[in-house]
């Protein structure tokens, strides 16, 4: 009798490869003699890509609409600065706290937040962002408000090394959810995100698995704004605790391909370094990248990693 | 026993959806639960896998109290349910879907038992889809996708079966083979509760029938016996002393048409609900078609009011018009009052009719107030109150009301009288009578109450399997062949 295999995509082991050699291909961007713009541009998208991913494990597979992905994200940063400006803390520690702490302020907003049906958990979530970016605001002296807190502490100046904590952690993040939503878990996870009712008849206690996915999104959502925080040396409330940035998550997500994972992270990658391409256009290249989000929203509904599918069917 | 159902109570708003049933299921039985559409046999099930929670009453399985209780925990005791519409995993192939029913509910599980490939295989040849196991559910024929979900069922081993409605949008053929493999299933483990509109399709198949309606159990019998008891049929046909309720007066053939359909026909997918239908409705006349449930009496509604895509062509008082739109259908006076009212809840009464007549100029709409609220006098008294708070028979009747406010010149009811009691059938009877009588518009009735149909129908259409098997003036309709035979 053999064991199945728990991989569940039948188009062999092509897409493992693919990716085995973009990320070589990323790995060795540094030594191409890029820029440091360049440079820049990737890092901050690589962090943009795990924000995406999360948000994937929770809308594509669990079908919930996370409108909030700046609550989690920044509850990561803000952990992670507050500690580090006050001197509690290396930076090892910061992050690992970030992570931690997106984690418990996932789970104490979700546990009431996922048994409301319906449109209502993404409007809790899209609260709850809002609820911090208050919370800020109001504790001014100790967070610094609306300018934000700078951080005594870096990981590194190199912006090499820099690019390639952001590689490792967008790398690691698709990792873990692959292999997760290829898992039994994953294989629960999405037939609730379908069908949620016949999910329970089939005996599955779904707020549970609901929960769970909330954590894992929050845990890495958490550790990337943390990474991010030292990466840019100040955490700003319109930087990691805003509705705008949350959503442009959401656009990133769907523009790469929902219920992909690396779909997501693509768009994220795409999305920033679209923005800043276009930024010699001034207030236009906000616009262009709308237009560019909404023109594949329109035409390529599975998203950027949807038409190399369709590519694929066509030959 | 293996389920003991007593007194089971359930409330939707004001109505009684399940009002009071008991009935008993052992191991190594089939029960068919029976009842014309809205007579709570559904509910039933839903209350016995968990999905809904009774008022009161209890449920016990092997004597252990499981009413009430999460479909989870209640699927983890060995009650498995079988949907009318269900959503396979798209992305999966066949097989993985069979390995998520196999999974055990552990959040830390990240690799699959070696024993789960061979019993999802063993339920995929039981259902006869092993030869579709790699592929995806897209894939597979709208029957195969039913033997899909009893497979996931079959898996869990459950003790008891529940299936709802396994023989919707089936074609006679797959009916006939999906019937045996239902009976392949009987086994001295388990007790299958299936639940039917269709008499016919059960009353071979199963051991016993509980027939239900308007919320209770009028019978629980042997099937030859049930279907022979006059409640069950008085039910389904109506009381036969009604027929003095018969127009005697019949359309003639040249009447003109206010509606002619011709060769229409709507697909959901692969199922086929309305097969190449063609029905004229006389101008000034009342017409009903008739039929079970799931014979496609909504789906022609809904095709001539262009909600549906259809095939063929719609004929509306000699105009045919290029696009039909569903709204500009509706602007041209054909106007549905459709089988799930679809009122504004949270809107009031007066509300509700001032949305019907928002084309109306102010001084014709407030004539057109008038002359509903005169015909629905409950209406005008609860002209302020939110429409969920009315009870089933009102809402029925502001459905009506809000539908005439659009002055139809054609105005098609869909079910009138699903659900509601029947002391509120005289007073939507008096309507339609007026109606007729004032000559200003043609009335296109769907039943299932034939007694309904009859007692106000000039020509009557039954409807079977998406195709009209019978046309012609209600005094020359014969009821009892027509649909229990």
């Amino acid at each position: 009798m053999t064991v199945p295999r728990s991989d569940r995509s039948d188009t062999g082991p092509w897409p493992y490869i693919v990716a085995a050699i973009v990320v070589c291909l990323l790995a060795a961007v540094p030594f191409l003699g890029v820029n440091a713009y360049l440079l820049s541009i990737l890092t901050l998208g690589l962090f943009f890509a795990v924000f995406a991913m999360c948000w994937d494990l929770l809308f594509g597979y669990a079908g919930e609409p996370n409108f909030g992905a700046t609550f989690l994200i920044g509850t990561g940063a803000y952990t992670a600065a507050l500690l580090s400006s006050n001197g509690l803390a290396s930076p090892a520690v910061c992050i690992v706290a970030g992570a931690i702490a997106a984690v418990v302020a996932g789970v104490l907003l979700a546990l009431p937040a996922l048994r409301l049906r319906g449109p209502y958990f993404g409007l809790v979530t899209l609260v709850a962002t809002l609820i911090l970016r208050q919370v800020i605001i109001l504790f001014s002296d100790y967070t610094g408000g609306e300018i934000g807190i700078a951080v005594p502490d870096i990981i590194t100046i190199s912006s090499t090394l820099n690019f390639y904590i952001a590689l490792g952690a967008a790398v690691l993040t698709a990792l873990v959810l692959r292999l997760l939503v290829n898992s039994p878990f994953g294989l629960v996870l999405e037939a609730i995100g379908q069908d949620p009712l016949n999910a329970r008849v089939l005996g599955f206690e779904i707020t549970k698995y609901k929960v769970s996915a909330f954590c894992v999104s929050a845990f890495f959502s958490g550790l990337a704004g943390a990474l991010m925080v030292f990466y840019l040396g100040t955490a700003s409330t319109n930087v990691f605790v805003d509705a705008s940035v949350g959503v442009q998550v959401i656009i990133a997500a769907i523009v790469g391909g929902r219920r992909t994972i690396v779909g997501p992270a693509i768009g994220g990658v795409f999305l920033i370094a679209a923005a800043q391409y276009l930024h010699p256009l001034g207030s236009l290249s906000e616009m262009g990248v709308a237009v560019v989000a909404l023109v594949i929203l329109l035409f390529l509904p599975g998203g950027l990693l949807g038409a190399t599918r369709l590519f694929r069917k066509a030959r | 026993m293996l389920l003991e159902v007593t007194d089971l109570l359930k409330r939707f708003g004001g109505l009684k959806a399940v009002d009071g049933v008991s009935f008993a299921v052992d191991r190594g039985e089939i029960l068919g639960l029976i009842g014309p559409n809205g007579s709570g046999k559904s509910t039933v099930m839903n209350l016995i896998m968990g999905v809904l929670k009774p008022d009161s009453g209890s449920i016990l399985l092997d004597s252990r109290e499981i009413g009430g209780r999460s479909p989870n925990r209640i699927a983890g005791h060995g009650v498995s349910m079988v949907f009318q519409h269900s959503r396979p995993l798209h992305q999966q192939t066949v097989l993985q879907n069979l390995y998520l029913a196999l999974l055990p509910n552990r959040l830390f599980n990240f690799r699959l038992s070696p024993d789960i490939d061979s019993r999802a295989h063993d339920a995929l040849k039981l259902v006869g889809l092993e030869h579709f196991a790699g592929r995806k559910p897209s894939e597979l024929p709208f029957a195969g996708l039913r033997r899909l979900e009893l497979a996931k069922s079959l898996v869990r081993k459950p003790s008891l079966l529940l299936l709802d409605e396994p023989f919707a949008g089936l074609s006679a053929s797959e009916m006939e083979e999906f019937s045996d493999l239902i009976r392949q299933l009987r086994s001295d483990e388990r007790a299958i509760i299936l639940v039917d509109h269709n008499v016919k399709g059960v009353r071979a198949l199963v051991d016993r029938i509980v027939a239900m309606s308007s919320g209770q159990k009028i019978a629980d019998d042997l099937p030859d016996h049930v279907l022979a008891s006059p409640r069950v049929r008085e039910v389904y046909l109506g009381r036969g002393d009604e027929a003095v309720f018969r127009r005697p007066h019949s359309p003639a053939p040249d009447a003109p048409s206010a509606l002619k359909v011709e060769h229409v026909s709507v697909r959901y997918g692969e199922a086929i609900a309305l097969d190449d239908v063609s029905l004229s409705v006389p101008r000034g006349e009342v017409t009903a078609v008739v039929g079970l449930n799931g014979a496609g009496k909504t789906s022609l509604f809904n095709a001539i009011c262009g909600i549906v895509p259809a095939s063929g062509t719609v004929e509306y008082e000699g105009r045919t018009p290029r696009a039909r739109r569903a709204y500009e259908i509706a602007r041209s006076g054909v106007v549905l009052c459709p089988e799930t009212r679809e009122l504004f809840t949270d809107m009031t009464v007066q509300e509700n009719l001032g949305i019907g007549g928002n084309a109306l100029a102010a001084a014709e709409k407030r004539r057109q107030t008038e002359f509903v609220e005169s015909l629905f006098p409950r209406l005008a008294e609860r002209r302020k109150q939110f429409a969920r708070t009315l009870s089933g028979g009102e809402q029925q009747q502001l459905a009506i009301a809000r539908a005439l406010m659009m002055k139809p010149s054609i105005l098609l009811i869909d079910e009138p009288t699903l659900g509601l009691a029947p002391i509120i059938f005289d007073a939507i009877s008096n309507v339609i009578e007026t109606l007729r009588e004032s000559g200003e518009l043609s009335l296109f009735l769907a039943e299932q109450n034939l007694t309904f149909a009859l007692r106000h129908a000039d020509l009557i259409h039954v409807m079977e399997h998406g195709k009209i098997k019978w046309s012609g003036p209600a005094g020359e309709f014969d009821a009892g062949s027509a649909l229990i035979a």
